[in-house]
C-alpha cells in the first residue's frame, strides 16, 4: 500500500514537472517579447531592454528554465501585468471563490445524479426512466454558460428570486462578518452553483444508473432478497454500498469538468472565482496570469485524481491485497 | 421569409425524414442495427443530426439573409421572431435564423474537423503504443498521462494569450491536438488484445510489415471503439468551441457559430432573449443528437457495457 502511494505520488509529480516544463516552452516558443510594441502601444527601445534584462529574458533559455523552475518550488509564478501584483497572489485570492462555487456544485451534482441514477436503475427500461434518461441526457449536452444565461435570465430578470451576478452584496455586505452575510453569499451562490451542479448531476445519474444496474443482477442482491429482506433495504444498502465503488473515479473525474465549467460559469454570474481572472487576463494579454493558472489548474486535477485512487483503495479492500493494487 | 425559402426549409425537413427512415430501415436489417435501434434516442438523433447537415448544406437556399448584413440597424434591431425573421433579429438587425443556419456550417464544421483530427491522431497513437509495446507505449501512454491532466480549456486560453487572435484553422488544429488522449487509450487497449490474435499472427507470417499489419488487419478491428469515440466526442468539441466563443476568443465576431451568436446577444438577453437563446438550443440538440447516436453506436458495435466518464469539454 505505502510503495503504491509513493510510486502513485512520483507519478502525480512527474506529470506536473512535465506540464511546467511543456508551458516554459509555450511560453517561449510565442513570438516576440511581452514588451514589443504593437500599433497601439509605442514603447521606447530603452524601456523595453530594461525590461527583459529585468524579466530576465536576455539570459540563454536553459538558465531561464532553471530559474523558472526555482521560482515555481518558491511558490512564485511570476508577475502579473495586469494586476501589479505576483501571480500567486492574485490567483490565491481567487481560489476560495472557485472553491465555494465547486463545493457547492458538487453536492448538486451527486445529491441529484445519485438520486436520479438509482431512481432509474430501479425500473430499468420502463416509462419513468426513459423519460429521465433523455431529460438527463438533454442536460448533459447543454452548454454550461448557456444554461446559466437562461437560470440568470428567468430567477434573476423575471422572478426576481435570484441576484444577477456576484458573490455578495457590495453595499450590505463588503465582508462576510454576520449570519446574514453568510446567507447573502449563499444566497448569490445558488445560480452558479445549479448551473454547474445540473450539467454534472445528468452525467453522474447516466453513470450511477449503469454501476446500479450492474450490482442489481449480482448474486447476492438474489440472496438478500431470498432472505425475505424488504426492497428498500437491499436497494439501498446491499445493491448501493457496492454501486457506490465506481462513484470514486467520479470524485476525481470530477475536477476538470468543476474547473473547465467554471471558467464560463464564473464569466456568466461574475463570480470572482479563478476562471473569471483567467479569462479577464487573456484580455489585458496577461500571459504570466493565465499560465499560472492553467498550472494550478492542473495541479488540482492531478490532485484530485491521486485522491480518487486513495479513496478507491481505502474503500476497496480488494485492491489492497498484495498484487491488487496498479 | 419569401415562399421559396418555406420550401427549401420543407425540403430540409424531408430529407432529414428520408435519412431517418432509411437508417432505421437498413438498421432493422442486422443484429447491430436492432440493438442501434432499441436505443430511446438515437434514431431522433439521427433525425436532429440529418436536418442540421442539410441546413449546413442547404445554407443558401434556406438562409433568407446573408448572415453578416445588418439588414437596418435602426428599425430592425432586437425584432421578436416573427414570419418575416423567423427567429428574430439580433442588436445589429440582423436575421437569427440565417445567422443560425450559417452557424451550423462553422460550428458543425470545427465540431467533424477538429474530431478528423483527434481521432486521427489518437488512433496512431493508441496501435503504436499498442501493438510494439515496451518503452515505446511507456513513452506515449505518460505522454497521454500528462495530455489529460490539463484541462483542455486552460490550454486553448493560453494559447490565445500568447498569441492573440487564433485563426481559424489554428484553432481546430489547436482544439484537436488537445483531444485525442481517451481515444488513444480507447484504441491501445483493443489493440493490445487484438495483436495476440490469429489473422495477426498470420499476416506477420505471410511476411506483412508493421506498417501493413496495423493498417490493413488491426486497425479495421478497433473500429468500433475509434466511432464511437469520434460521435461522442464531436459533441465536447461543438461544446468546447461554443464556450471560447462565447468568451470572444473563440470565432471571430461577424462570421457566425452558434457560440458567438450567443456571445453577440449575451449584454442585451433581457430585451431580446431569442438572440442567444435559439443558438443555445441549436447546440443542446446538436449535443444531444451526437451524444444518443454515440451511445447507440456502442450498444451496437460494443454490446460489453463500458462505463464512460463524463464529459471533460464545457
Amino acid at each position: 500500500m505505502t510503495a503504491w502511494l509513493v510510486r502513485r505520488l512520483a507519478a502525480a509529480i512527474a506529470i506536473v514537472f512535465a506540464v511546467v516544463t511543456i508551458t516554459f516552452v509555450l511560453i517561449h516558443l510565442a513570438p516576440g517579447t511581452p514588451f514589443g510594441a504593437d500599433e497601439q502601444h509605442q514603447q521606447d527601445p530603452e524601456v523595453i531592454a530594461r525590461l527583459v534584462r529585468q524579466f530576465g529574458l536576455d539570459q540563454p533559455l536553459p538558465v531561464q528554465y532553471v530559474l523558472y523552475l526555482r521560482n515555481l518550488l518558491r511558490g512564485e509564478l511570476g508577475q502579473s501585468f495586469s494586476q501589479h501584483r505576483p501571480v500567486a497572489d492574485a490567483i490565491a485570492d481567487t481560489i476560495p471563490p472557485t472553491l465555494t462555487l465547486a463545493g457547492a456544485a458538487l453536492v448538486v451534482d451527486f445529491a441529484i445524479g445519485l438520486a436520479l441514477g438509482v431512481y432509474q436503475a430501479v425500473r430499468p427500461r420502463r416509462f419513468g426512466d426513459i423519460v429521465l434518461g433523455n431529460v438527463a441526457l438533454f442536460f448533459h449536452s447543454l452548454p454550461t454558460f448557456w444554461l446559466g444565461l437562461v437560470l440568470l435570465l428567468v430567477f434573476g430578470q423575471w422572478l426576481h428570486v435570484f441576484p444577477v451576478g456576484g458573490m455578495r452584496d457590495p453595499v450590505l455586505c463588503p465582508s462576510v462578518t454576520s449570519a446574514r452575510c453568510l446567507g447573502d453569499v449563499v444566497w448569490h451562490l445558488a445560480l452558479p452553483a445549479l448551473t454547474l451542479g445540473l450539467v454534472g448531476a445528468a452525467g453522474t445519474a447516466r453513470y450511477q444508473r449503469a454501476a446500479m444496474l450492474e450490482v442489481v443482477g449480482e448474486d447476492y442482491v438474489r440472496t438478500a432478497r431470498a432472505k425475505g429482506l424488504g426492497e428498500r433495504r437491499v436497494l439501498l444498502v446491499h445493491a448501493l454500498r457496492n454501486a457506490l465503488l465506481p462513484f470514486i473515479t467520479l470524485i476525481g473525474l470530477a475536477f476538470p469538468f468543476l474547473l473547465t465549467g467554471a471558467v464560463l460559469v464564473e464569466t456568466v454570474f461574475a463570480w470572482p472565482g479563478m476562471g473569471r481572472l483567467s479569462v479577464g487576463a487573456i484580455f489585458q494579454r496577461d500571459y504570466p496570469l493565465v499560465t499560472g493558472a492553467a498550472l494550478v489548474a492542473t495541479g488540482a486535477v492531478v490532485l484530485g485524481s491521486v485522491l480518487a485512487d486513495v479513496l478507491y483503495a481505502v474503500a476497496d479492500p480488494r485492491l489492497r491485497a498484495p498484487g491488487g493494487a496498479t | 421569409m419569401t415562399a421559396w425559402t418555406w420550401l427549401a426549409l420543407a425540403g430540409a425537413i424531408a430529407v432529414a425524414l428520408v435519412v431517418w427512415a432509411e437508417v432505421r430501415h437498413h438498421a432493422a436489417a442486422q443484429a447491430a442495427g436492432r440493438r442501434f435501434l432499441r436505443h430511446p434516442t438515437a434514431s431522433l438523433g439521427v433525425f436532429i443530426l440529418a436536418f442540421f447537415v442539410t441546413l449546413a448544406l442547404a445554407a443558401p437556399l434556406v438562409a433568407p439573409y446573408d448572415p453578416t448584413r445588418q439588414l437596418d440597424p435602426v428599425h430592425l434591431q432586437n425584432q421578436p421572431p416573427s414570419l418575416r425573421f423567423l427567429l428574430g433579429t439580433d442588436v445589429y438587425g440582423r436575421d437569427v435564423w440565417s445567422r443560425l443556419v450559417y452557424g451550423a456550417r462553422l460550428s458543425l464544421g470545427i465540431g467533424t474537423l477538429a474530431m478528423l483530427v483527434a481521432v486521427t491522431v489518437g488512433a496512431g497513437v493508441g496501435a503504436l503504443a499498442g501493438y510494439f509495446r515496451h518503452w515505446l507505449d511507456a513513452i506515449l501512454m505518460r505522454g497521454v498521462d500528462v495530455g489529460l491532466a490539463v484541462p483542455r480549456i486552460f490550454v486553448l486560453l493560453m494559447a490565445v494569450a500568447l498569441w492573440e487572435r487564433l485563426p481559424l484553422a489554428a484553432l481546430v488544429l489547436l482544439i484537436g491536438l488537445t483531444g485525442w488522449f481517451v481515444t488513444s487509450r480507447l484504441v491501445r487497449a483493443e489493440v493490445l488484445s487484438l495483436r495476440e490474435r490469429e489473422f495477426v499472427a498470420a499476416a506477420q507470417a505471410v511476411g506483412a510489415g508493421p506498417t501493413r499489419v496495423i493498417l490493413r488487419h488491426v486497425l479495421p478491428n478497433a473500429a468500433a471503439p475509434i466511432i464511437v469515440s469520434a460521435a461522442l466526442g464531436i459533441g465536447n468539441v461543438i461544446l468546447l468551441e461554443a464556450g471560447l466563443s462565447f468568451l470572444g476568443i473563440g470565432v471571430p465576431s461577424p462570421l457566425p457559430s452558434w457560440g458567438s451568436m450567443i456571445h453577440d446577444g449575451w449584454q442585451w438577453i433581457v430585451a431580446a432573449p431569442w438572440t442567444s437563446g435559439f443558438p443555445g438550443l441549436a447546440i443542446a440538440f446538436v449535443v444531444m443528437a451526437l451524444n444518443a447516436v454515440g451511445d447507440g453506436l456502442r450498444d451496437a458495435l460494443d454490446p460489453r457495457d463500458t462505463l464512460d466518464p463524463r464529459k471533460e469539454g464545457t
